[in-house]
């Protein structure tokens, strides 16, 4: 056992590092340390900036253009790109859709999605959750029906999804839809990836409890798909859900994200004054960062222990659940711990771009200005990608076998 | 012993019930929390004639002498209806103030306008660079030419976007003890950021610069007044959380018993059940230690006062963020949307918790008063 990295693993974290100093836009790395809002092009940018160095596809195989780094070769990248105030790589393409194509799709889908992905050409968000289908996405109405036209065998696509993430940026979704109501539930969804511009398709903004728009309900009303588009086989949509499901919780965990939160908690509770002193001088206050660094240490080593047993296993087991529950209640933390540093200064709602912001000091800090809205931002990391009360009942069944 | 609420304070509760069901629902309030000013003067004025703003005012100044009680029923009220016009920041907070720092010269006519809601005050106390301390040390008043002037910068100032006058906390000269000031809101030296708070309410940080000012009370001598509205101001907003966090595990048990999955409501999970269950308890324990911070707001040992006040500030605070993160995860998604009404009740029950002291505050100050016994 070693858990030092070693000199070719350090050479590399540094190489990570100097790349991303070079390529990224100091305004783009300025937001990310700061918890700015992105835009479209914040996120295309950095990816573009990947694609040319041929780092886009982190997680994937050489075979497909990918880096074909082993697990702590991504966690440097996660970490050190994090670290320097990088955007994330926005999952659905990269690492929902992508393995999921290159496991089920088939070759002539492979040639066409998958450099698009890499390249960040397509946009991709996720069609999964519908209104009275969360917990039990199995439940999904949204239906898609074949018919035949001069034009070639299509599906015919009706009802509504939502919690669509970036939806509004997006160019391409994938969807669960029904097929088929006979049998189980599970047995008559399928795999549908349908481009953003078809006729028939309107994407509503829903705003979040921060007046963020981050989320969207997507309708669709007789939109015509090509048969073409159905990933592996009809009626068995559910097996690859699954397999995506596995996946987006792996990713959420978030270390890198978390690294960063904790960098900026400790500035802000540097920079927060109590009775004359910084409020990081009162060991009531500091001892709750030192918890959440060691909770954070914990869940770093758990997540790469998970990883290299995983390379072992070539698929994420359960365990990926632990990992999603652990890592979004640190999450958090640290952002509940960011709002109580900034103390009173977390009480006003400034919106970026206000002209009043500049003549209050604290608000012109923005560590201090995103503070709250972080905190109300982030209490859907314990809902998203299938709740903790879910992910509990998963490790129940599926762990313990109870 | 009696927990019983007196015929009149009944009276009073049923009276601001169909206020809120009926002139303060949550459609009624979007439409006030997206006007210019945010708030509503024909709401502030119903409350005016419901007599909310006279309660708290002895009847000696032209007030209807209520008591801590009279105000723990009135706060619950707003709490469970979400109300933003500012009775906290523009009522009882000067109120308290000039109740016990202002001569009977100097508060006469100010409280009976306040009473009958024409008059708009706030109290303007933490300093920039300050978090929750109770003892003003940025702001200075010094005297020439026969009067008082101020200069600091106050923030978050609980309605201080719309007030007309600002009492004003400010140290004069190298006096050991605070002194309270008037100050016109309009006057020259007088420089305001208005702005919304996360949960709608509103406030301002005020700079003053050379701005004229009335020194009310004893020069000096302000501080147990200060203390006293500071405590005042705690019981109250722990009042507000018990109605708030009470309709907010109300609707979270609504909605357990009608979202289905799985074939059936998510209440028949355990899992979920005991969570309702943990959540009412803390609605319980609050309510009793709101109940108790109302009836120390007329202690008259000030440190037994505070140590009964920031109890119930610390239990409060840890339910409003124990009930306030488990509404919004029972409820899934459309507990984190704007649309839904959960989410503004954790909103308010968050920014509850971090105001005028958050819970490690005053946890600080009960715990540090074990050393002085």
């Amino acid at each position: 056992m070693d858990l030092r990295y070693s000199p070719e693993q350090e050479a590399f974290a540094s190489e990570v590092r100097a790349f991303t100093r070079a390529q990224l836009d100091p305004a783009v790395a300025k937001k990310g340390l700061e918890g700015a809002r992105l835009n479209r092009e914040d996120y295309l940018g950095w990816h573009r900036s990947l694609h040319k160095r041929g780092w886009a596809g982190v997680g994937w195989p050489a075979s497909f253009g990918g880096t074909g780094w082993d697990s702590t070769h991504q966690h440097i990248f996660d970490e050190v790109t994090a670290d320097e105030g990088a955007p994330i790589l926005i999952p659905f393409g990269l690492r929902m859709v992508a393995p999921v194509i290159m496991n089920f799709g088939n070759a002539e889908q492979q040639h066409y999605y998958l450099p698009k992905i890499l390249s960040g050409e397509h946009w991709w968000c996720q069609g999964y959750s519908e209104p009275g289908s969360g917990s039990d996405l199995a439940s999904l109405k949204m239906k898609a029906e074949r018919f035949t036209d001069a034009s070639g065998k299509h599906y015919i696509v009706n009802g509504q999804k939502t919690w669509t993430t970036l939806g509004q940026h997006a160019d391409w979704i994938f969807c669960l839809v029904r097929t088929s109501s006979e049998g189980r539930q599970q047995e008559g969804i399928s795999f549908l990836l349908i481009d953003m511009k078809t006729p028939g398709i309107t994407v509503r903004p829903i705003i979040m409890l921060d007046q963020e728009h981050e989320v969207n309900e997507v309708w669709f009303d007789n939109v015509k798909v090509p048969v073409a588009n159905l990933v592996g086989q009809e009626n068995k949509g559910w097996t690859y859900a699954k397999f995506l499901l596995s996946h987006e919780r792996n990713g959420i965990a978030g270390v890198g994200r978390c690294k960063r939160i904790v960098k900026r908690l400790r500035h802000v509770a540097k920079h927060s004054m109590s009775n004359g002193k910084p409020l990081i001088e009162d060991a009531r206050f500091r001892d709750k960062i030192a918890q959440a660094e060691i909770d954070l240490r914990a869940l770093e080593l758990t997540l790469l222990r998970v990883l290299e047993a995983e390379r072992e296993k070539h698929a994420p087991g359960p365990e990926a659940s632990l990992l999603k529950i652990k890592g979004s209640e640190i999450q958090q933390n640290l952002t509940e711990l960011t709002m109580m540093a900034a103390g009173p200064a977390a009480l006003p709602y400034v919106r970026e771009g206000d002209d009043g912001a500049p003549d209050a000091p604290w608000l012109s800090d923005e560590a201090y200005r995103y503070a709250s809205g972080h905190y109300f931002n982030f209490r859907k990391t314990t809902i998203y990608g299938g709740s903790n009360e879910i992910q509990r009942n998963i490790v129940t069944q599926l762990v313990l076998g109870l | 012993m009696n927990f019983s609420l007196s015929d009149e304070q009944s009276a009073l509760k049923d009276t601001l019930i169909k206020f809120i069901d009926r002139d303060y629902t949550f459609d009624d309030r979007w439409k006030i929390i997206r006007s210019t000013t945010g708030w509503s003067t024909t709401h502030w004025s119903q409350l005016a004639e419901i007599g909310v703003t006279a309660l708290p005012i002895a009847e000696a100044d032209g007030g209807l002498g209520g008591n801590g009680v009279d105000t723990l029923v009135v706060m619950e009220q707003l709490g469970r209806g979400l109300v933003v016009e500012p009775y906290l920041g523009c009522c009882l907070l000067p109120v308290a103030l000039l109740t016990h720092g202002a001569s009977d010269i100097e508060r006469a006519g100010m409280l009976e306008r306040i009473a009958g809601g024409d008059l708009l005050a706030a109290f303007a106390h933490t300093d920039a660079g300050q978090r929750y301390e109770r003892v003003s040390t940025g702001t200075k008043a010094s005297f020439a030419n026969g009067g008082f002037t101020l200069t600091g910068r106050k923030v978050v100032v609980l309605g201080g976007d719309c007030a007309d006058h600002l009492l004003v906390s400010a140290q004069v000269g190298e006096d050991a003890g605070a002194s309270l000031f008037l100050v016109d809101a309009n006057a020259t030296g007088v420089t305001r950021l208005a702005y919304p708070m996360q949960d709608a309410q509103r406030g301002a940080d005020i700079e003053f610069n050379n701005a004229a000012a009335t020194l009310i009370g004893t020069q000096g001598g302000a501080q147990p007044a200060i203390d006293h509205a500071l405590d005042v101001a705690c019981a109250a907003l722990c009042a507000e959380a018990i109605g708030a966090m009470t309709e907010l595990h109300k609707l979270t048990v609504e909605y357990l018993k009608t979202r289905k999955q799985f074939g059936r409501p998510i209440g028949m999970n355990q899992a979920l059940q005991h969570r309702a269950v943990d959540m009412l308890m803390h609605v319980e324990m609050s309510r009793s230690m709101a109940i108790d911070a109302a009836m120390a707001v007329s202690e008259t040992n000030a440190a037994a006062r505070a140590k009964t006040i920031s109890a119930a500030k610390v239990l409060v605070g840890q339910a409003c963020r124990f009930v306030g993160q488990n509404a919004v995860q029972l409820h899934g998604g459309i507990g984190v949307t704007h649309e839904l009404n959960v989410s503004h009740y954790f909103k308010r029950l968050t920014m509850i918790a971090a105001t005028l002291g958050d819970t490690d505050w005053h946890l600080a100050r009960h715990s540090d008063s074990l050393l002085a016994a």
